[in-house]
């Protein structure tokens, strides 16, 4: 007896779902999780402190040290193989 | 004051869509080509004809549909969604870059397409699996442009121009495709993936610093000192990684 398939709808969700997963998160989810607190950081500097000049410095900064993170990942598991 | 920055936007706006789109475009060629050579014209041409009339209407459905979104809470989000992909591009560039991992090599994605085309059973439609591997190769890497054409082009409410610099890499890529018609190994796909990557991060800073209410000194003047900032640092964290990898980027460079 074959499996019933999932209902369009359910696959297409799952599909749409999965894209954006892949596409945002995929390998490295570091480099989301860094953006995300990004904004919180500047969201509290920039929207509840008022503090204009400090998050002209703060996204820029670290959004560098996410990158800069993230590589330096990659460069030690480089390492390690 | 103001015309220069527009025309600064304006500028890294083009640059960065019109090089996604071509880096694309190499990418989405090679399997075009791959699939005409080994499985005839007809359906490749089929498949990518579709794939283009999909993509297109995707830019017509969602690009007026953005437009009525509050731009403060548009900018915030597709501020964010530029930061994450670009760091994504600029990290891979990065990284292929200081010899930590293989360059994208048109020739053997051509050379491996071919082969897999040509194992393929007699008995299958042929015709069919032509036009299906043109279409996904078409769709897959022409949505990443889409997605690039509509959060660059409705966050500057112009998605017209965004359109236009992508449809101009496309012909631009397409007709060079034509004319020496191979896949364009040539082509310095890493120089120019890096440099899309310091754009989408530039505008990815901007307008997330939009969206949260930053003042931005100089006004739209401040993509430009993005664009030099992020090219530094990407240009120092190639060279620390090549030293702390010595052998790889004496391969590399030799």
């Amino acid at each position: 007896m074959s499996e019933e398939r999932p209902p369009l709808v359910l696959r297409l969700v799952k599909g749409f779902a999965m894209f954006w997963w892949d596409f945002l998160v995929g390998d490295t989810p570091e480099l989301f999780v860094a953006v995300v607190v990004a904004i919180g950081v500047v969201a509290l500097v920039s929207v509840v402190g008022h503090l204009n000049l400090l998050a002209v410095f703060a996204l820029p900064s670290l959004s560098i040290g996410a990158l800069a993170f993230s590589l330096w990942r990659a460069s030690n598991a480089a390492r390690r193989k | 004051m103001l015309a220069t920055t527009t025309s600064a936007g304006v500028v890294v706006l083009v640059s960065a869509v019109f090089l996604a789109c071509a880096v694309e475009m190499v990418e989405a060629l090679t399997i075009v080509l791959a699939v005409g050579h080994t499985r005839g014209w007809r359906s490749a041409l089929q498949g990518a004809a579709v794939a283009i009339v999909a993509l297109s209407a995707l830019v017509a459905a969602f690009g007026p549909a953005l437009v009525h979104v509050p731009i403060s809470a548009l900018r915030l989000v597709v501020g964010g969604v530029l930061l994450i992909f670009g760091m994504q591009w600029l990290r891979k560039a990065v990284l292929r870059s200081s010899g930590l991992k293989a360059k994208h090599d048109e020739d053997e994605i051509y050379r491996s397409k071919v082969a897999e085309l040509q194992a393929l059973d007699a008995s299958v439609n042929l015709d069919r699996v032509a036009f299906v591997v043109a279409f996904k190769g078409v769709f897959l890497e022409g949505l990443e442009v889409v997605i690039i054409v509509l959060t660059l082009g409705t966050s500057a409410h112009r998605v017209g121009l965004a359109a236009l610099a992508a449809a101009a890499a496309c012909v631009l890529v397409g007709g060079a495709g034509v004319i020496v018609a191979r896949q364009l190994s040539k082509v310095p796909e890493n120089a120019m993936k890096m440099s899309v990557g310091v754009l989408l991060v530039t505008y990815g800073t901007f307008w997330t610093g939009e969206g949260l209410k930053i003042r931005w000194p100089g006004a739209d003047v401040m993509l430009v000192f993005f664009v030099v900032l992020y090219a530094l640092v990407t240009w120092l964290l190639v060279t620390v990684i090549r030293r702390r990898h010595p052998l790889v980027a004496q391969e590399v460079t030799s």
